[in-house]
């Protein structure tokens, strides 16, 4: 599904070199569930947004769903992202002028979609989340924890192949997060892979399996805690159930 | 996308109204100060008779004072005629289609019934005028040769005039009273005003109302009727005859002489005609400057009376300059409106936008403003349009805005918004998605 290997990521300045990855290795395999841990500045963010194709590597190979994407052009890497990437932010990143529905229709806009398919979409998702009879409401409107919610509808509407979760619980109160955080389980699934960054130890032994990046490197390792599924064939079991 | 870029573009005014309306205020200034000018300049170099312009030909003859300095051009030379002169071209058998000699002067009309009579301006002048001119007809027509030659009370008269004198009737048949004389109407002519009016354009004229009444030239000099505009002499008049003779036979410049060249060999004909015929009067003592004989098209002719004068070439250039100023602020009002919403832009990135898409978007965001922009240049032009109407008379032909003149304002608003926008939307488009979501 996604693999990178030995992806740098350097930014200059006049002044500084700064190594934000340095030969990242690591694969995310279809239908997963990853948590993304380290300490700030070990280059999390860095990796989303490079996995995402909203930056490029410096150098290193990543492949994506089979194919190289390291060298796309502008128009092929939005594409690409429109079409197989789903983004949820920690500030949810909504806009605050235009209704729910419309927030949802943002990616369908750019997907090229009829209007017929592009409401049906957006109902289906609204429904899912458990927001579709505030399909007009701003998002001013709503809680911080129905806000993400959106964002998650907003994130799935397009069908994507996975899902970029930055701090998906960041900004929300136990409870909230907790919502979401079944809500992301449950959309795992269901199928779609999920890759996301956390600091929370709790979040992160409730994924399948966590990469830890510290110093712009990755070290794999098995979720520590209880819930974990290990093979993909159990969690399509778990789908299921 | 269009619709969906123009809902978000008026989404993002509605979100910023002060910065939106600063921008579009910004436009309309420079728009409403550029069009104003533009539309006085426009009006002012058109062409009056676009059909015919190239046809019609403005008759020079250089008989002036021989120790004036040198000709070099026309504009060296007076724009008008003796009577003699344009009497003998007239009686002449010239290579011309049609000529045309005439002169401003007025006369009191005298209406019936309790009306005050009211001073009227009339052009005296041959029949061949308003055919050559194109002159349209409500009732009647013009006369014809015969009534030059028999001096005929014979009138045509505006279509203000006849509103005024027979409520907007059929005049023809009827009788106007000129000072205390009697003429009978014989053509009507519908609304006319050749912008400039080119057959008589000296400075003050050129944008003057067009004659509500013509009368033939033979009948308003037995009137006599003097003429009324400018009237240059060089040589002294012969004091012992009336004064009427001794005016008609001065070598005083007061008429105006067309002619019709319908072909490059009638336009030499013509030219070579004049020349022998200021050849001819030299040998009986006239023109005593070296031989200088000019016609000038309609176009050529407005350059030559420099009707379009430096000072409008200066006023149009300042206005650019205002524009320009107007659209610089623009930029940066843009700018700073465009740099302020990089985490929408970041988040759209995100779900797929292009840059292309973000450019296309704001894009239709400027262009938007750039339609309100010229909505309200319109609006201030058209008030600036009053200013200059009250300001300066003579300027009432030059102060409306033509369809051609308000779609103009709108597309000039619309490309300078845009040129003003390329490069904050070009920006914009560039903007790093990755830091901008994190700091969303």
């Amino acid at each position: 599904m996604l693999k990178m290997t030995d992806v740098s990521k350097i930014y200059r300045t006049e002044l500084i070199e700064t190594h934000a990855l340095r030969e990242l290795t690591l694969h995310v395999d279809e239908g997963e569930f990853v948590a993304v841990t380290g300490p700030s500045g070990s280059g999390k963010t860095t990796f989303l947004n490079i996995a995402g194709l909203l930056e490029t590597p410096t150098s290193g190979r990543y492949v994506l769903d089979g194919a190289d994407v390291s060298s796309l052009n502008d128009r092929q890497r939005s594409r690409i992202r429109n079409e197989k990437v789903g983004f949820i932010f920690q500030s949810f990143n909504l806009i605050p002028d235009l209704s729910l529905a419309d927030n949802v229709d943002v990616p369908l806009r750019y997907r090229g979609w009829s209007g017929v398919q592009r409401r049906k979409a957006i109902g289906e998702m609204l429904d899912l989340v458990g927001l579709g009879s505030r399909k007009d409401y701003l998002p001013s409107q709503l809680s911080g924890g129905q806000q993400q919610r959106v964002a998650i509808a907003r994130a799935l509407a397009g069908e994507p192949r996975f899902l970029l979760a930055d701090e998906p619980t960041g900004n929300l109160d136990s409870e909230m997060a907790e919502q979401v955080m079944q809500l992301l389980e449950k959309i795992n699934r269901e199928g779609t892979t999920i890759v996301m960054v956390t600091h929370d130890p709790e979040l992160a032994a409730r994924a399948h399996r966590n990469i830890h990046i510290l110093d712009g490197r990755a070290s794999d390792q098995a979720s520590p805690g209880p819930a974990v599924v290990t093979s993909l064939e159990a969690r399509r079991e778990a789908a299921h159930v | 996308m269009f619709s969906y870029y123009l809902g978000l573009a008026l989404a993002s005014m509605r979100r910023t109204p002060v910065l939106t309306s600063l921008m579009v205020l910004a436009l309309g200034l420079g728009i409403g100060a550029f069009m104003t000018t533009f539309t006085v300049y426009y009006l002012m170099s058109g062409d009056p008779i676009p059909h015919k312009s190239s046809v019609l030909f403005a008759v020079q003859l250089d008989n002036w004072d021989p120790n004036s300095p040198p000709t070099e051009s026309p504009k060296d030379v007076q724009p008008q005629l003796t009577w003699q002169d344009g009497l003998n071209l007239m009686r002449a058998d010239t290579p011309a289609a049609s000529q045309a000699h005439m002169y401003a002067t007025g006369a009191i009309v005298v209406p019936e019934g309790d009306e005050p009579p009211f001073d009227e301006s009339i052009r005296a002048t041959y029949h061949a005028f308003f055919t050559m001119f194109d002159v349209p007809f409500l009732y009647g027509s013009g006369w014809d040769s015969r009534a030059d030659e028999e001096r005929a009370s014979i009138a045509v008269i505006g279509r203000k005039l006849n509103d005024k004198l027979f409520g907007g009737g059929n005049s023809v048949g009827k009788s106007i009273r000129l000072d205390d004389n009697y003429f009978k109407v014989v053509g009507v002519i519908d609304d006319w005003q050749p912008t400039p009016r080119f057959y008589h354009s000296d400075w003050s004229r050129a944008f003057a109302d067009t004659e509500q009444i013509f009368i033939p030239m033979t009948r308003a000099v037995d009137g006599p009727m003097l003429p009324r505009g400018n009237t240059n002499c060089w040589a002294p008049i012969d004091e012992s005859l009336p004064v009427i003779d001794a005016f008609l036979q001065s070598e005083c410049v007061w008429t105006q002489f067309w002619a019709e060249l319908r072909t490059p060999e009638q336009v030499t004909a013509y030219k070579d005609y004049l020349d022998n015929y200021v050849r001819d009067q030299k040998e009986v003592g006239r023109f005593p400057r070296p031989l200088n004989t000019f016609i000038s098209d309609v176009n050529e002719w407005l350059d030559v009376m420099g009707v379009v004068g430096n000072d409008n070439r200066v006023q149009l250039r300042l206005s650019f300059l205002f524009l320009l100023v107007c659209l610089l602020n623009t930029v940066g009002l843009l700018l700073a409106k465009f740099l302020g919403k990089g985490g929408e832009v970041a988040l759209r990135r995100a779900m797929g936008a292009s840059r292309g898409a973000i450019f296309a978007q704001n894009l239709v965001e400027v262009g938007t403003i750039g339609v309100l922009g010229g909505v309200v240049g319109i609006g201030l032009a058209w008030l600036g349009l009053r200013g200059v109407e009250s300001l300066y008379q003579g300027y009432q032909h030059l102060v409306s805005m033509d369809p051609v003149m308000l779609a103009a304002a709108v597309i000039i608003s619309v490309t300078a918004a845009i040129a003003a926008g390329l490069y904050p939307v070009w920006r914009v488009s560039r903007l790093a998605p990755a830091g901008l979501l994190k700091t969303q």
